[in-house]
């Protein structure tokens, strides 16, 4: 089995266009979720999101590149750009059939989808431009890494719907360590925030009008984000062989089902998850510092959430550190787990433990130290990244410090 | 003949109960009914549609909101004071 660490991290999201900006973001416990800026906002009744703002596609992509990319891809092909850049590699060569590319998106092109039924529904149109299908297919993101990059191994895309960045990067992890893969490009994008993605999610009720609240008991909701974070994946003796500078090792993976009900989640399966990334990691549960927790600010998420991590590590869990970026970034759905590893890695990396902001009155079903509003220093060693989703599935990510 | 707000909340609550509108008291709760977190966003979906009106409710806290879910006749006082709202 190859030990496989990360050399390379992109991303763009509500707080930043770049991973440095998102750091300094986290670090300072700023909020991204704003008033929306989209088409028909006065029919929507949530109106609040974590939106991607200034975006300007022009700026890194031509005319015939824009007929073909979702938004959901050219947040892809941003972020990959960066986490290429920084990792060093050129796939050009022979790494080319070494490496692929395995994304989480829940939604794909829901903006296109969304721009075309109009279209046809609303303006009464019976012509729709020839791109619709490659451009809304949601492995179109995985196919332009391909093209942009030369990987010509295993590419394709995950969805499960808030869990699919965490499959798709357990998937990529999985690759490397087998040997099946010497890098991957792994990650996860969403750009769900227009009229038909939001009116979707208002139907549910489980959205917030105000604010994202993570374990705070005044918390009434989750608020949806956009974005996407893409990361390098690469065998550890490539990484060192070529001297690259690695930001952090993947040291485990667990995925389980709670085949039990399509939107409650469950303490058990969360738990068999988080113990499971430990097992596979090699890791006992006391050398966990911090947790980057699925923290979706619901009723239902968070209290089972801490209950499952209560559950794992007993006394350990009053110990370590566990917060929700989504309150800064919002919940990026396919994409959440992605942008959230990049908390994860500036844990390890730079010690510094990103807050859970809007955080006003303790709940004691959620007792646990959820570095509310300031971020924190501290040196960790071992921190997870969990994910559980709508269907009952729920994925973890163990990383350890390089 | 014209159907009361309580006989037509009983009409929609008993469908998403999968019983006869003659089993659903207006005592009843919707729990006792057997009716789960997603049957009652369900049911709220069908009770707005029914009615032209929104109704103030989010999951993660119903009991918060000025809906009131606690029985049959409290759900269809509140749709009363929804829909008197909406035409005065």
């Amino acid at each position: 089995m190859n030990r496989v660490v990360i050399t390379g991290a992109g991303t763009i999201n509500a707080l930043a266009h770049d991973v440095p900006g998102t750091l300094e973001a986290f670090r300072e416990g700023r909020c991204g979720i704003t008033e929306l800026e989209i088409r028909d906002r006065d029919r929507l009744s949530i109106q609040i999101g974590g939106q991607v703002h200034n975006w300007d596609p022009e700026a890194h992509f031509n005319r015939q590149q824009i007929v073909l990319y979702d938004k959901f891809t050219q947040f892809t092909l941003l972020a990959a750009r960066e986490a290429v850049a920084q990792a060093g590699l050129n796939f050009d060569g022979h790494l080319g059939y070494d490496a692929g590319v395995v994304l989480g998106t829940a939604g794909g092109g829901v903006n296109t989808w969304d721009e075309n039924y109009r279209a046809v529904y609303e303006e009464g149109k019976n012509r729709v431009h020839p791109f619709v299908v490659p451009k809304l297919m949601n492995n179109a993101a995985a196919s332009h890494l391909s093209m942009e990059f030369n990987l010509k191994g295993p590419a394709f895309s995950v969805a499960t719907a808030c869990a699919s960045s965490n499959h798709a990067m357990g998937l990529a992890f999985q690759m490397v360590r087998s040997g099946s893969a010497k890098a991957m490009l792994t990650g996860g994008s969403e750009s769900m925030l227009c009229f038909g993605g939001i009116k979707a999610w208002e139907g549910l009720r489980v959205m917030s009008k105000d604010a994202c609240r993570p374990f705070s008991l005044n918390r009434n909701g989750m608020v949806q984000g956009e974005g996407a974070a893409i990361f390098v994946f690469e065998d550890y003796d490539h990484a060192r062989a070529r001297g690259a500078d690695i930001l952090a090792e993947v040291a485990g993976f667990a995925m389980t089902s709670d085949a039990s009900d399509i939107v409650m989640p469950s303490k058990q399966g969360a738990a068999r998850a988080i113990g499971g990334a430990l097992r596979d990691a090699r890791i006992s549960g006391d050398r966990v510092g911090y947790i980057n927790a699925h923290g979706t600010g619901t009723a239902a998420n968070d209290k089972t959430e801490c209950a499952a991590v209560a559950d794992v590590f007993g006394p350990h869990a009053d110990r370590l550190m566990i917060s929700s970026t989504k309150s800064m970034h919002g919940h990026l759905i396919g994409g959440t787990g992605a942008v959230e590893l990049l908390a994860c890695i500036m844990a390890l990396r730079d010690g510094v433990i990103a807050p859970t902001i809007g955080y006003e009155e303790p709940d004691p079903e959620c007792a646990l130290d959820v570095v509310p509003n300031t971020a924190r220093t501290a040196q960790v060693d071992v921190v997870l990244s969990n994910a559980f989703a709508f269907g009952g599935l729920n994925a973890v990510l163990a990383l350890r410090r390089a | 003949m014209a159907q009361t707000v309580m006989d037509r909340v009983i009409a929609i609550i008993a469908e998403q109960a999968v019983l006869d509108p003659s089993d659903v008291s207006p005592e009843a709760t919707l729990e006792s009914l057997g009716i789960d977190s997603l049957g009652l966003v369900e049911s709220i979906f069908a009770i707005e549609e029914a009615f032209d009106i929104s109704v103030p409710f989010n999951a993660n806290d119903p009991s918060e909101s000025d809906f009131d879910i606690s029985t049959v006749a409290s759900i269809a006082a509140a749709v009363e004071a929804l829909v008197a709202a909406r035409s005065a």
